[in-house]
């Protein structure tokens, strides 16, 4: 029978057909563990007497709470170090594989899984975190799970699920220079609006996905969460493959060509019919950013913030006042006049090597606004150290911006680099809402290229604005 | 989990309506690291300010069944909620309504949460005003509510009462098609991802 893409990797992992109502049991490749949502998980083990089915299917890092300076220091915050401290001790207890604070496989949990090569085409990926999301770049299903199915996952490996509904999201055309991956999801999210993908697993397909880098399809399905939507895949293919080779985990010799004999298969099958379809073409978009206090509320760049009665919905025009008043924004004002304290570069969404290089090719030559401060977070200690290789942190330093360590940072307020009350970032990031970067921040959300063009003039600019003030 | 067939203990009647997870359970007890140890949590604004509370009158304090108004457990999905509840010894919450997902958690921890009609919880609210430390047994197998001489029927649906009785949290449901797991995972392919040996860039040939 004709299948979708989420359809065969959902139906190769079903490990029981549930009965009567019962929901089907679906085998769990890869589990990631972090510090903040797996201590009750491994406790709830304990309290069981029981013990992880697959510890070689499962890793851990550190990245939520962790600082991004003076690393080899004890953690400031109590309940961060306790947090970090008991990931340890638990990883010792049951043999879980960990990448601490200063290994070089540290990082941001969906940064690492694709570096070392674990993320695959058409496997199975659950984090207790929202983002997993990114890793169905590869053509994985991955999604976030609670506590409960964390602990559910390390005892079982497997997890009952109710399956989900297809929405074929279809990208056509080209993106234009200066035009990103990122502005692609802000396009989509605001189009389908933050509910719009609740009960789907996305599919994201067209000329202008298979134009991307992994990078890119990372961004995207990485904020797939954002519309709502249990994931987000995109077909394995020739880009795909080149990205797993060769990487630390990856299937070597013949194990090699029997994997990618199997990844060519996961696509969705011609006659095969998706429950939703949204199209966006790729050659009208340009750079996007958001205004208000949900990812949903965003315009291109060149656009003016909107006034609450442009929104005809009750619940959107309430919505728009109540994040104009948060925002600090007036009506009519030029989003490209809107004035940033800091600029925030990095996150799960953008904080790969590809990422960087395009904040820095945009930095290089130029000069910071006096005003702004710029954070230049790797996703990974690997991404630091490629970085390095290249050179990119001179440029970073040259620019005056702070060059720091592998996390979360900036990106949840949950460490110390928070923004203050009222301090408005263009952030690289996923999540605009209130409070999210730090208590009474301001977040607007942006591609590398719009952040870096932001922080070389002060007020949310893109690329291309640089090249008409020059 | 625990198998639970009969329970009796003391009933503590709580006579609010709306109990949303907020109030089971503050959000800054939810920093905590234990699945355990969230009894000092429980109803912490009402215990701390209200000297008159329920749980601050020594007859109920070492109650184990509590009978609310609707909607019970409404709010936030924090599983924390019935942690609290069960830890500080909480075996059976009795109510009129509760929240979907309150009910789902409780389910998974072991909790039974029974629902009565309104003219059975101002009964039972009645028997344990006027007798302070009477005695409650909730018997799951019958789904009745004992309370000094009267009877109550409650509802529980019977997938949750089934598990409850077998003491099946979903871990140990999914742990009797231990066999199906062990056959899918002998079927898979031998280059699927595989965390451990470690391998990084450095230790590679």
């Amino acid at each position: 029978m004709a299948g979708t893409l989420a359809e065969k990797v959902w139906a190769d992992h079903v490990v029981r057909r549930g009965e009567n109502g019962e929901p089907d049991l679906l085998y769990i490749d890869l589990q990631l563990l972090h510090e903040v949502t797996s201590p009750q998980a491994f406790d709830g083990l304990r309290q069981e007497g029981r013990t992880p089915r697959r510890i070689d299917q499962t890793i851990a890092t550190e990245d939520h709470n962790t600082p991004t300076i003076d690393i080899d220091k004890p953690i400031a915050d109590i309940t961060s170090r306790t947090q970090i401290e008991i990931l340890r001790r638990n990883a010792e207890e049951f043999g879980v594989r960990i990448h601490s604070l200063g290994d070089k496989d540290q990082g941001i949990v969906h940064v690492v899984g694709p570096q070392l090569g674990l993320t695959m085409p058409g496997i199975t990926v659950v984090c207790g975190d929202s983002h997993t999301s990114t890793h169905g770049a590869f053509g994985a299903l991955a999604f976030g799970i609670g506590t409960s199915e964390v602990e559910h996952v390390l005892a079982t490996q497997t997890l009952p699920l109710a399956p989900f509904k297809t929405m074929a999201v279809t990208v056509t055309g080209s993106l234009k220079p200066g035009v990103t991956a990122k502005d692609i999801i802000l396009a989509v999210i605001a189009k389908i609006g933050t509910g719009g993908g609740a009960g789907y697993v996305l599919e994201y397909r067209g000329e202008a996905i298979r134009e991307l880098s992994m990078e890119g399809r990372m961004t995207i399905c990485n904020m797939s969460i954002e519309a709502g939507a249990r994931a987000g895949m995109i077909a394995p293919d020739e880009t795909t493959f080149e990205y797993v080779k060769g990487r630390p985990h990856a299937p070597q010799g013949e194990d090699w060509d029997e994997a990618v004999a199997y990844w060519k298969t996961l696509r969705t099958d011609d006659d095969a019919t998706f429950d939703a379809e949204v199209v966006i073409d790729a050659d009208q978009l340009e750079p996007f950013v958001t205004w208000g206090t949900n990812p949903g509320q965003g315009l291109p760049l060149s656009a003016a913030v909107p006034a609450p009665e442009d929104f005809v919905d009750q619940t959107d025009r309430s919505a728009a006042e109540r994040a104009l008043e948060y925002m600090d924004l007036v009506p009519g004002t030029p989003l490209k006049d809107i004035k940033v304290d800091t600029v925030f570069m990095g996150s799960c969404t953008n904080g790969r090597i590809e990422d960087l290089r395009a904040f820095a090719s945009v930095l290089e030559g130029r000069t910071k606004h006096p005003d702004v401060r710029v954070l230049v977070v790797p996703g990974s200690a690997r991404v630091r150290l490629q970085a390095e290789q290249e050179g990119l942190d001179k440029v970073f330093l040259d620019f005056g911006a702070e060059w720091r360590q592998a996390g979360c940072s900036m990106c949840l307020g949950m460490n110390p680099d928070q923004l203050a009350p009222g301090e408005r970032a263009a952030s690289t990031s996923n999540r605009n809402f209130e409070g999210r970067q730090g208590k009474g921040g301001r977040t607007h959300l942006v591609s590398p290229v719009v952040a870096a063009a932001t922080a070389v003039r002060g007020t949310l600019s893109s690329p291309s604005d640089l090249l008409t003030n020059a | 989990m625990e198998a639970f067939t009969t329970h009796t203990g003391i009933g503590v009647p709580l006579r609010r309506s709306n109990v949303d997870t907020d109030q089971i359970i503050p959000a800054v007890y939810l920093k905590r690291v234990t699945k355990t140890g969230f009894d000092d949590g429980l109803f912490n604004a009402w215990r701390t300010n209200d000297p008159e509370f329920v749980l601050n009158q020594p007859a109920y304090a070492k109650g184990s069944v509590l009978v609310a108004g609707p909607d019970f457990g409404t709010g936030s999905s924090r599983e924390h909620a019935v942690w609290a509840l069960r830890d500080y010894g909480f075996k059976a919450v009795l109510s009129t309504r509760f929240a979907e997902i309150f009910r789902g958690n409780a389910g998974k921890q072991g909790l039974v949460a029974g629902i009565l009609s309104q003219d059975d919880i101002e009964q039972l609210w009645k028997i344990l005003e006027e007798n302070p430390g009477t005695e409650v047994t909730v018997d799951l197998e019958n789904r009745q509510v004992h309370a000094g001489d009267a009877t109550f029927r409650f509802e529980i649906d019977d997938y949750t009462r089934w598990r409850l009785m077998e003491g099946l949290d979903d871990i140990a449901l999914t742990l009797r098609h231990e066999e199906d797991i062990s056959a899918f995972e002998a079927k898979r392919p031998s280059w699927m991802p595989k965390t451990l040996p470690v391998r990084t860039a450095d230790t590679q040939v």
